[in-house]
């Protein structure tokens, strides 16, 4: 029954892009946070989640995503996501996160503007 | 304006367990396409599916571990409305209590959950929800729309 997330991270100069792959439930929010933290251990400070390959995601698992929002705010680092469905578009935007982590259409588009 | 007859109906149990959602996600899906509803507004529907049955899983404190998800296909001539009722027997909860979240307070807060039903009634045309000591039903629809 479970759709069960992949996580994958393309680092490049400074940045890193993480891709995820699959439901963003608690287990999938966790991995991506588990990720996520240890690029920030390795001192990445820029960060970018491509979320093209998740259809569905829930609250819990964005909830998690919200903790790291947080602690990029904590650290001066750079979140930002791209390549949304437009429902997990709206649903960030129900929520707000739109304004601690900005939402781009494409990676080209996130990249240029995150490292800017 | 909707008619409302019920051309078809259409009611899963489902175990409290977890990923139960995802099943109930996928009858939603199939179900709206059959109603040729576009592909945005049925993603919008299984999202609010499987918020409703998480708050189940999750708040109701339920004994007889089963959740009920009924979909029904509301029109005259041709479907125009599909409305979810997702039931549980648990302890209830009194909604009007339930303070909206806010993210900048959650963003600082220690506890960054309660977002449910806030997603349901953004992504859902209609949302009424009834608690009390019987449980709780989170009744949704949503128009068919233009395709």
């Amino acid at each position: 029954m479970t759709d069960s997330l992949n996580v994958s991270v393309d680092r490049r100069d400074g940045m890193a892009v993480i891709y995820t792959e699959g439901y963003i439930n608690n287990q999938g929010g966790e991995e991506i946070a588990r990720v996520a933290y240890k690029l920030l251990d390795d001192g990445v400070k820029v960060l970018l989640l491509n979320l093209g390959g998740t259809k569905i995601v829930n609250s819990i698992g964005i909830s998690i995503l919200i903790e790291i929002i947080e602690k990029m705010i904590e650290i001066e680092g750079k979140l930002g996501f791209c390549c949304l469905t437009p429902t997990i578009e709206k649903t960030f935007q129900i929520m707000g996160l739109a304004q601690y982590a900005p939402i781009f259409p494409n990676e080209e588009a996130a990249v240029a503007q995150l490292r800017g | 304006m909707a008619g409302d007859a019920i051309m078809r109906e259409v009611t899963l149990a489902l175990p409290m367990v977890p990923d139960m959602e995802i099943e109930a996600s996928r009858t939603a899906t199939a179900i709206a396409e059959s109603m040729r509803m576009s592909p945005d507004r049925i993603d919008e529907v299984r999202m609010a599916v499987v918020e409703a049955c998480i708050n189940a899983l999750e708040h109701s404190r339920a004994t007889d571990s089963e959740i009920f998800v009924t979909f029904e296909v509301i029109g005259d001539k041709d479907p125009e409305k599909l409305r979810i009722t997702v039931r549980d027997s648990g302890v209830g909860f009194s909604p009007d209590q339930v303070e909206e979240p806010i993210i900048e307070e959650k963003i600082k807060a220690r506890r960054k959950r309660g977002w449910g039903l806030k997603i349901i009634h953004g992504l859902m045309d209609e949302v009424e929800i009834h608690s009390g000591a019987e449980g709780t039903r989170v009744v949704m629809s949503k128009l068919r729309g233009t395709v």
